[in-house]
């Protein structure tokens, strides 16, 4: 019983720095309709800024965990928009209104190209820091098994239902939001109504990068070490999870994440660790034989 | 009585797809205030010219100037799409409805405000929390989309999504939509098509309300009774050229016309300006 809430908590976790790297995923696609495989490694070079921010702000001297962390998150969000707006320019841009597949290429090119950059620029070895958010509180105890649930667990969980619920709250009710929905559904139509369609995509791979840097710096918080290619692993897991919570819907891209996150925690502590992924990806393809349009995904309107 | 300023003046407009011309050097102008049509056979090229004038396709070569009262001129030729609505203030429909069938009719109003609603990206992010006066310009926005469904009559249906309008409420709305733009030129692509005697009699009305209201109207359009009720000045286009160009009147009695017509053996696009308004 202990042992299975420490899983579910654990799971609930996981799932839900999946979910947030899966909103970006779901957002570029609800526009463009192309997956951005260059997301996940969006994702792993706002780690990165974010520990070359925390180093650098404890070498002047800043040691409040709050602001150090505060100040490093909005220059790596900040610098990783910059990351997320100039991918789009140069590489899914000039390739709009080509075949399909055209632009699905040239982003798997941008993920090797961010992959091999930080590998030459940092190394390939892996980063650890300390934990900065320490202590826990324990939940209950049976047995001598104490379930734990660590502050940094807490901070993961508000953290991102929080952003889910502003993107949300961005995409349904303000301009930017409509004119993204507008884009999404018929790009020339919105374009007649004045609306600035390429600032409008623009815009939302700027969010996208903000979003994947917050689960960035979450994930160094979480298990304090990071690496190169942890873009690579992390971003096929989000995409599974905005896959399997229907693709275009920001809740269905968490909920998806929670589903892959407690899915491998729980195979992990019942089944065995090394066939977790293999459990994972067979609920995905279950799920898509049943429900082809994901968890909460809508099904396609027929363009004319 | 002085004819009114010209708002498009299309000169020498030449397009041509490969070694097809769907238009050859044509000229015309609309004036300010009025409502011109521009009949023709099919594949005579009346929607090639209203790709042009909104950005769709690039002429060939040629002009379409547009000036505004301030005296502004923008060569539509040469604004980028979406410019050609936010600052030369044009609008246009389609003849197949391009409606957002996922939005709701009341958004589908909002959208075409977003220039309103959102001068600058910084103004965009402030709305989501609410700031930069983003309240006050939504609750305009808001009036002036529910002004526009009190209008076409689909107030009570704000808040279903589009896709779910009957037909002829599906028209109406891409008008509301694309006069909330607040547009000077608005271009129509067959709005009658499809619809009942009642409901072209009802669009006529709207769009004499919309002239009235100050935005000139350029129209391409089959139905003969909703062109020879409304129309102020009629273009008439076959194979590409400009073949007869004036008043209803004129235009009914030119040979040139009839011959077109007739030629194309479709007895429904003869000028026959009096049977819509009987059959309502």
């Amino acid at each position: 019983m202990a042992y299975a809430l420490q899983q579910l908590i654990n799971g609930v976790t996981l799932g839900m720095i999946y979910g947030l790297i899966a909103v970006g995923y779901t957002m570029v696609y609800g526009i463009i309709g192309m997956i951005n495989f260059a997301h996940g490694d969006v994702f792993m070079v706002g780690a990165f800024l974010t520990l070359i921010g925390l180093v650098l702000l404890a070498g002047f001297g800043i040691t409040s965990v709050p602001i150090a962390l505060a100040l490093a998150f909005i220059a790596a969000a900040a610098l990783s928009a910059i990351y997320g707006w100039t991918i789009e320019r140069v590489a899914y841009r000039p390739l709009r209104g080509s075949f399909r597949l055209a632009p699905l290429i040239s982003a798997i090119g941008m993920s090797i190209v961010l992959q091999n950059f930080v590998q030459v620029s940092q190394g390939a070895r892996d980063y650890n820091i300390e934990p900065l958010i320490p202590g826990s509180i324990t939940v209950m105890t049976q047995g001598g098994f104490a379930v734990e649930l660590s502050w940094m667990q807490v901070l993961i969980t508000v953290v991102t239902l929080a952003l889910l619920a502003v993107f949300t709250w961005l995409v349904t009710r303000t301009p930017l939001g409509r004119a993204m929905r507008a884009c999404e559904q018929d790009l020339k139509m919105a374009s007649l109504l004045g609306i600035d369609t390429d600032r409008t995509i623009s815009l939302t791979f700027v969010i996208g990068a903000v979003l994947a840097t917050a689960a960035g710096m979450l994930f160094l918080l979480y298990y304090g070490s990071i690496n190169f290619y942890i873009g690579f692993t992390a971003g096929v897991k989000a995409f599974t999870a905005a896959v399997l919570g229907g693709i275009g819907s920001l809740p269905g891209a968490v909920l998806g994440g929670l589903a892959i996150g407690l899915i491998e925690s729980l195979w992990s502590g019942y089944a065995s660790v090394p066939y977790k992924n293999v459990a994972a990806f067979s609920v995905l393809a279950i799920v898509l034989i049943f429900m082809p349009s994901g968890l909460l995904g809508r099904a396609d309107i027929e363009k004319v | 009585m002085a004819a009114p300023a010209p708002l498009l003046e299309v000169t020498h407009l030449l397009m041509r797809f490969g070694g097809l011309t769907a238009v050859s050097d044509l000229d015309f102008v609309a004036r300010t205030g009025e409502i011109t049509a521009v009949i023709g056979p099919n594949g005579a090229g009346k929607t090639t010219v209203f790709n042009c004038i909104t950005g769709f396709y690039r002429p060939t070569s040629g002009a379409l100037a547009l000036m505004h009262a301030d005296g502004h001129r923008y060569a539509l030729e040469r604004l980028p799409g979406h410019q050609i609505a936010r600052r030369a203030k044009v609008a246009r429909t389609f003849q197949n409805i391009r409606l957002f069938a996922g939005m709701t009719v009341l958004e589908n109003l909002m959208v075409a405000q977003h220039n309103a609603l959102m001068p600058s990206v910084v103004n965009g992010l402030l709305a989501v929390f609410g700031l930069g006066g983003h309240r006050a310009a939504e609750r305009v926005a808001l009036d002036k989309a529910r002004g526009w469904l009190d209008t076409i009559g689909l107030l009570d249906r704000a808040d279903d999504p589009a896709g779910a309008l009957p037909y002829g409420a599906q028209r109406r709305l891409e008008i509301a939509r694309a006069m909330c733009i607040d547009p000077v030129l608005l271009c129509l692509d067959e709005p009658a098509a499809g619809l009942n005697p009642r409901e072209s009699e009802e669009l006529s009305e709207l769009l004499t309300r919309i002239r009235a209201g100050g935005c000139s109207i350029l129209l391409i359009e089959h139905d003969m009774g909703v062109v020879m009720r409304i129309s102020d000045h009629i273009v008439v286009l076959d194979h590409g050229k400009k073949i007869s160009d004036g008043t209803p009147a004129e235009v009914r009695a030119d040979p040139r016309v009839i011959a077109a017509y007739l030629g194309e053996g479709d007895e429904d696009e003869e000028p026959a300006p009096h049977d819509a308004s009987a059959a309502a």
